[in-house]
């Protein structure tokens, strides 16, 4: 057995002096040497237990051992076998509770960085496009037609392997710009905007036509779209609807939910105002409720647009935070300050209908949950204010009632997710398939890509048994 | 998709038409969805009521206000031009069938839009009386468009330039004291559907209004169009833009339309300079 190596290469990332002021990537990524470096630790194990972490299911070993021999396009191409978006998931995949959860080097403390790796390849694709091995449009078209809503990463997974299979697909998007929460939510200095579209460009090279401006419930339905001639549809427009505190002062000027602060940024590029015409108020004294990925992405926006103060609220410790712990680190770093075990009381505001400040009680932790965290428990009359001029709340979001609204026959669980099942994506209703947050409610890249694979799979089958 | 301008028409100096094509959003328009037109790359998403619709010809109308950057932009588009974005018909139709009598009042820009409301209620079997309210005489437009839709119509001007002199919430009162009147529909700038909704509310007559809160998507994702209705949060975008006046809460609607106006003006001053280098 080769020795085992526990030095984990670092990322390379921007200085913190230069990185508090730009929109641009913060981890630059591995050179030659430290990704050679570091694919030289994989054991190449025989039965790896890192490819069963991976929601997809990558041959992470073999495309690791490809890399090593210096054989870039057979690396790519492994990648791509399973995973058309390796230089996206590269980047923003939970791999610590993913793929590298598994990897057998993680109990001895530093298991090998797949993510880093697959974006390391996935780079040398994008920089190298004449020596990767093209996979142009499928020529032996069946003739069938398909339909998918989204064109975020279920969407995009979705539509490539049925592209690939022969299928003549058309994604409809209801933005102006395709890619989901990829284009308008996560943030260019964690996922730059031409990686997004590189992506997007190969879906396309595949033949894959996507109409933009199309909301699916206002211009056609569901049902429309089986009648005008396409034998199955694919739904996959995300769990958009933002959802607030509920708490009064909620509605003063100010206060954005944190997909308006996010969309703003990053599809309207109001960081950019007054070059591009959609403004944002990005305040001095900042308070962003919430302990996700996506209140790290709020709180690190408003410190690069210049706020003094930037707090993040968040009702339990530390320990419970669902947030990754490398954007964690990047947020406290740039400045950002935890206000831990605190929950908004209410918001309040001057004359003009200003936000002005917030009232947070301390909270303390009890007993588990169902969700095996400690529960929060509020500690009477223990109210505290913060003066603050913006807050941005980043609470989680659900399904938008669009689409189920204005379908026929289409079964929801109570929590307003199309009822779906999870081994092919199949719906209560005919000839439609759902996958990604629709389904799941909201979850990751890569579970949502994995559930456009399931779809386009047993899309294929049920369309060939058909005839 | 090319979203082609094939007419254009100055209505004021400030109130333009553009007739686009759009034949899927025409074939499922109905009155009181509104639009989110891009202009181009760097422009603002704004959300702007469809006016009129023509399955045949496939097109939309819009009848919009210049008032800052992004409908000055607009302003500026000829035939043959396109718009980069339009996504729509959006938000839920106006509440259209049988009450009796309406009284469809609309001012300023508003006039256009309430002409495919006027005509659906009338289609409905309603009595239709229509209140217009302009400035001044120079303003006046689409006079004989609304006649032609309602049984009865009647137009003030501020100033008494033309016809009745006053505000569109005398003779509303008017009527409201002579006549049965079943429901009210106001549309146009949002202290004049405030004001109607304050003067039927003591009729007691339903009073349904379009509001125009700051949107961003027009889909139901970002919030930014919240309003207050009966003390319940609803996004305006999806569960409106019509929502029964007696129940909005108004001073939230005009605190937060007036969110970003140092950088409407500071966008206004840029265009205005690329518009006029020389100044
Ligand atoms: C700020 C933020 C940060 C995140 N960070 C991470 C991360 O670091 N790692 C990670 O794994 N996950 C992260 N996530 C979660 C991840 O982005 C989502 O789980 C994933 O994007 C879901 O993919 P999807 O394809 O189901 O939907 P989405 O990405 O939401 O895409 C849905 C698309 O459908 C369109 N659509 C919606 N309704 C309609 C309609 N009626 N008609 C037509 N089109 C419609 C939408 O406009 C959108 O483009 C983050 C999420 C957010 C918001
Ligand atoms: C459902 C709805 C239907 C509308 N229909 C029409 C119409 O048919 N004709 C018409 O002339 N106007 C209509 N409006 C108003 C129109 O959207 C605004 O006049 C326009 O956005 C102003 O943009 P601007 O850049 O030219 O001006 P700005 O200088 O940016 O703003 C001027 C004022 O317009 C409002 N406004 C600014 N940005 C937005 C935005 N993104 N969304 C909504 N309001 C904004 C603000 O209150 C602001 O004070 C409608 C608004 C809504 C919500
Ligand atoms: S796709 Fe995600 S989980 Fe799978 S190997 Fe890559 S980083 Fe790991
Ligand atoms: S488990 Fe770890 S060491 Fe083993 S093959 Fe996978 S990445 Fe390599
Ligand atoms: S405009 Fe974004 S939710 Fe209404």
């Amino acid at each position: 057995m080769a020795k085992i190596n526990l030095n984990r290469q670092p990322m390379p990332k921007q200085s913190l002096e230069s990185r508090k002021n730009n929109f641009d990537e913060v981890a630059l990524g591995y050179t030659p040497e430290q990704a050679l470096e570091e694919a030289s630790r994989c054991l190449q194990c025989p039965k790896p237990p890192c490819v069963t972490g991976c929601p997809v299911g990558i041959d992470i070993p073999d495309f690791i051992k490809a890399l090593r021999e210096h054989d870039m396009p057979e690396a790519t191409h492994i990648l791509k076998r399973k995973n058309s978006l390796p230089g996206i998931c590269g980047r923003v995949c939970p791999q610590e509770s993913q793929c590298e959860k598994s990897c057998v080097l993680t109990k001895k403390g530093a298991p090998v960085a797949i993510g880093r790796l697959e974006r390391y390849v996935a780079d040398w694709e994008r920089s190298h496009p004449e020596l990767v091995r093209k996979q142009g449009p499928h020529i032996d078209h069946h003739g069938k037609k398909i339909a998918i809503v989204g064109s975020g990463p279920a969407g995009l997974s979705c539509s490539a392997q049925l592209a690939q299979m022969g299928y003549e697909v058309t994604i409809f998007e209801a933005l102006h710009s395709a890619g989901g929460v990829l284009t308008y939510g996560i943030p260019s200095f964690r996922l730059p905007k031409d990686i997004v579209q590189g992506e997007i460009d190969y879906v396309k090279s595949l033949g894959v036509e996507i109409q933009l401006d199309q909301v699916i419930g206002k211009i056609s339905t569901v049902d429309d779209i089986l009648k005008n001639g396409y034998a199955a549809v694919f739904l996959a427009p995300g769990a958009g609807a933002p959802m607030f505190l509920d708490i009064p002062g909620e509605n003063l000027n100010g206060i954005y939910s944190a997909n308006e602060f996010l969309t703003r940024i990053n599809l309207m590029k109001a960081y950019l105002f007054p070059e591009y015409d959609t403004p944002i108020k990005t305040g001095n004294r900042v308070a962003v409720i919430g302990g996700g990925n996506v209140a790290m992405d709020a709180a690190r926006c408003t410190a690069r647009l210049g706020a003094e103060k930037v707090y993040i609220i968040y009702r339990r410790s530390r320990t419970e935070m669902p947030a990754r712990q490398e954007e964690r680190e990047n947020a406290e770093e740039e400045g950002v300050i935890f206000t831990l075990l605190t929950n908004p009381k209410r918001f309040i505001g001057d004359d003009h209908g200003k936000l002005t400040a917030i009232e947070l009680y301390k909270m303390k932790l009890g007993e588990p949950d169902d969700t095996g965290r400690r529960r929060p428990i509020t500690i009477p009359e223990s109210e505290f204010t913060i003066d603050i001029d913006t807050a941005i709340v980043a609470l989680g979001t659900k399904p938008n009632p669009l689409i189920p609204s204005s379908t026929t026959g289409l079964d929801l669980t109570r929590w307003g997710t199309v009822k779906t099942d999870a081994a092919t994506g199949k719906t209560s209703k005919n000839s439609v398939w759902c996958g990604g947050d629709m389904a799941t409610g909201a979850a990751t890249v890569i579970s949502a890509m994995g559930a456009g694979k399931i779809a386009a799979t047993s899309i294929d089958s049920y369309l060939k048994n058909t005839g | 998709m090319s979203y082609r301008i094939i007419a254009k028409e100055n209505l004021t100096q400030d109130i333009h038409l553009l007739r686009v094509e759009a034949p899927a959003m025409a074939n499922k328009a109905q009155a009181g969805q509104f639009t989110m037109v891009r202009s181009d790359e760097k422009g603002e998403r704004i959300p702007i009521t469809i006016a009129d619709w023509d399955k045949q010809e496939g097109s939309i109308t819009i009848v919009f206000m210049e008032v800052g950057a992004t409908t000055k932009k607009l302003a500026r588009l000829n035939v043959g031009d396109t718009l980069l974005n339009f996504a729509g018909p959006l938000g839920r139709p106006t509440e259209i069938k049988f009450f009796g009598t309406v009284v469809c009042v609309a001012g300023g820009f508003a006039i256009a839009t309430i002409v495919p409301v006027a005509r659906a209620m009338k289609q409905a079997g309603n009595k239709v009386i229509s209140i217009m309210g302009f400035r001044t005489k120079s303003l006046v437009f689409w006079e004989d468009r609304l006649k032609e839709v309602s049984d009865n119509l009647i137009i003030t001007t501020d100033d008494g330039s033309y016809k009745r002199k006053g505000l569109v919430t005398e003779p509303l009162e008017k009527l409201l004291e002579q006549d049965t009147i079943n429901r009210v529909i106001a549309i146009g700038p949002t202290t004049m559907m405030k004001a109607c909704s304050t003067t039927t509310m003591s009729f007691g007559v339903k009073t349904m209004v379009s509001l125009n809160p700051i949107m961003v998507d027009g889909t139901g994702m970002c919030g930014s169009c919240r309003v207050s209705i009966g003390g319940k949060t609803m996004f305006a975008c999806v569960d409106g833009p019509d929502f029964d006046g007696h129940a909005v809460d108004w001073e939230l609607l005009m605190n937060r339309q007036r969110t970003y106006l140092d950088e409407e003006r500071e966008s206004q001053r840029l265009l205005e300079k690329r518009l006029r280098p020389e100044f």
